[in-house]
């Protein structure tokens, strides 16, 4: 018999290695596939299209002879599958990662094959008119970078794939590269075709060891197919801030990851200097089937407004159901949430859900009517950035989530703006002290020498206050989106949960 | 010559065709000897022809580089927000009484394992779905 697991790092965290070693043992052929994304259901084993899960090494029997209660049917007719559009996930759970055959054989390199057939200009052409923008969190539309990049007069050229996925919530990137690496490579080719460039770097964080692995083992394989085009992976150092794309080139150049100023652009001066193409692992992915024949206008044809195709959206944290649902843009945080994540793991009722990773806005469950479209989220000081969705249940703790996005600020900062090096250690202690209930003087203030210092405390009020404004400085003054968005989780929390943050007033009134 | 001296020689010549070759660097030093220390960035910095300071501003910037060898196994546990918001907070008395003077426990900012924490990491193996006992588990084993 045929089984199939996934060897996907969830799936794999969760004893995929010895589940798939278990049949083995009992003589079934087994093949590592890539992961469905129904992360609830990890490990899943999956026998002719029928799924058991989750799967432990106590299931093994009862699974083979058919009287598993762990069974959930036709995998592809689950509802969490049914419901989905996959375009850049359309192979997931159905092919070896690292299989060139497996590839070729799901409509793989049609995507390279007709970009080399119609040229680079008309392939440039196809990415604007597919609508496809940025999936880093910007939104940028990659046509016009691409457009930028190949109207740059210049003998060296290059494509820079952001892969340093490291907001919490998301996994989309690692299940890209760890799922369907040959994508990515294709879509990277492509890139390089378009503007011109033949060498590629995929900078993926230190902490996706099996997504670097895997790779390394398809570009091996499919070196020739690629060429003239070069790719080649570099592995992060574990700072999260290289994932802003300047940083991420000062560290590909081997440099300290501090953010650049713009302009210029990277599109004009980017990689040692050279006009560069940085996009995120998602945006790149989708490349191949907007390129396949009708595909960029099946592409524009989906989602809302300016928000076009379809968004692999991570459901994370505190979810009864989550994993990866890609779908097309339009879809409300409350179907999301509530119909297809089933509420809290937990059982509790939703309190807050962060969309976008540790940058992103905490949204409360009266804002769940929300499409989810780049543009109806900034309307409400949000933003869909990576597209993960933290869910939380009613324990959550609001005020020490505010501190934590401080505190994660702080310790990430790149150290080059004030507002972001500065700014969040202040922001911690200002959140420290509207917690306490307000700042009471300090031994220094208190000496008779200091007479002309305020003589009273101030309020958990007026600390509210200079957060405010802090979070203002850090918005506008920032060089880039850790400082600037560092308040958009700090003042939601603050705006939708303030009895979090004044709980405790004991100190100001014990002050008075 | 030194034995750092000729590990480091030969780092070096392995990355001589690449553009940028400085982080593939460290991370073969810090993988070789477990920290990259001041003698191997003043080896660094005259193989590249670049300042100690540019070496020393690289090393100490990056999480993943040490400047001492530590030579306690490291337990890295997720503290990023999914896993906050699956109860990692309430393990961590646990799992430093487990960990005692023996173990390095790191908290790291997302495995990507972000709809099935808390999680932890081993070297290259990845833990999920960890409740405090089998947190003490991976730690005992660390």
């Amino acid at each position: 018999m045929l089984i199939r697991i996934s060897d996907d790092a969830l799936a794999r965290a969760l004893g995929a290695d010895k589940l798939a070693a278990a049949f083995a043992a009992k003589g079934h052929e087994v093949h590592r596939v890539s992961s469905w994304g129904m992360h609830w259901l990890e490990p899943l084993v999956d026998i002719d299209g029928k799924g058991f899960g989750p799967a432990t090494l106590n299931d093994v029997d009862a699974i083979l002879d058919g009287s598993s209660a762990k069974a959930i049917g036709e995998i592809a007719q689950h509802s969490f599958i049914a419901g989905q559009q996959r375009l850049t996930f359309a192979r997931a759970g159905k092919t070896r990662p690292t299989s060139l055959d497996d590839y070729a054989a799901t409509g793989g390199w049609a995507g390279l094959d007709r970009a080399r057939a119609i040229g680079a200009a008309e392939t440039v052409a196809e990415v604007l008119a597919s609508g496809l923008r940025g999936r880093g969190g910007a939104g940028f539309p990659a046509g016009i970078k691409w457009q930028t990049v190949a109207n740059a007069p210049s003998p060296k050229k290059y494509i820079v794939c952001n892969a340093d996925e490291g907001d919490s919530a998301t996994f989309a990137d690692r299940m890209v590269m760890e799922g369907d690496p040959f994508q990515l490579i294709e879509g990277m080719a492509i890139a390089g075709h378009a503007v011109g460039a033949d060498q590629g770097y995929i900078y993926v964080r230190s902490e996706y060891p099996d997504a670097i692995s895997k790779l390394n083992a398809a570009l091996a394989q499919c070196a020739g197919i690629i060429a003239p085009f070069r790719c080649e992976v570099r592995v992060g150092a574990g700072a999260y801030v290289c994932g802003e794309e300047t940083s991420l080139l000062n560290s590909l150049e081997g440099k300290r990851g501090e953010v650049r100023a713009k302009p210029p652009l990277p599109a004009l001066e980017g990689l040692f200097g050279k006009p560069t193409v940085v996009n995120n692992v998602l945006t790149l992915a989708a490349i191949p089937h907007i390129l396949t024949e009708g595909g960029a206008s099946l592409y524009d044809s989906l989602g809302v407004n300016r928000s076009k195709g379809t968004m692999p959206i991570q459901l994370a944290g505190n979810i009864k159901h989550g994993g990866l649902y890609e779908v097309a843009f339009g879809i409300t945080l409350g179907e999301l949430v509530n119909d297809i994540g089933g509420g809290t793991e937990s059982g509790r009722p939703v309190k807050a859900v962060q969309v976008g990773g540790p940058l992103g806005a905490y949204l409360s469950p009266s804002q769940f009517d929300i499409p989810f479209d780049y543009e109806a989220y900034a309307a409400v000081d949000a933003l869909i950035g990576h597209a993960g969705i933290t869910v939380f249940d009613d324990s959550a703790d609001m005020g020490g989530m505010a501190r934590f996005a401080m505190e994660f600020c702080a310790a990430e900062s790149c150290g080059k703006c004030t507002p972001c090096r500065i700014g969040a250690v202040r922001g911690v202690e200002l959140i420290d002290r509207i917690l306490a209930g307000g700042r009471v003087r300090d031994t220094l203030e208190l000496a008779p020498q200091m007479h002309n210092v305020p003589s009273k405390t101030r309020t958990a009020e007026q600390e509210i206050e200079l957060l405010t404004d802090l979070c203002d400085t850090m918005k506008f003054g920032s060089l880039c989106a850790l400082g600037g968005f560092t308040p958009y989780p700090v003042m939601s929390a603050l705006k939708h949960w303030p009895e979090d943050f004044t709980g405790n007033t004991a100190v100001a009134e014990a002050a008075e | 010559m030194t034995d750092k001296a000729t590990l480091i020689g030969e780092i070096l010549a392995a990355h001589a065709h690449q553009e940028g070759p400085l982080l593939p660097i460290l991370h073969d030093v810090q993988h070789a000897l477990g920290c990259v220390d001041a003698e191997s960035e003043a080896l660094i910095a005259n193989g590249l022809n670049l300042s100690r300071a540019d070496v020393h501003g690289v090393v100490s910037f990056y999480h993943d580089y040490s400047s001492a060898a530590d030579p306690r196994p490291v337990v890295q546990i997720c503290r990023a927000e999914s896993c906050k918001s699956r109860g990692v907070e309430a393990l961590m008395d646990s799992a430093k009484a487990a960990a005692g003077a023996r173990v390095k426990l790191h908290t790291v900012y997302c495995l990507g394992l972000c709809s099935s924490g808390p999680n932890a990491r081993v070297g290259d193996t990845l833990y999920a779905r960890l409740d405090a006992a089998a947190l003490t588990q991976v730690i005992e084993n660390a």
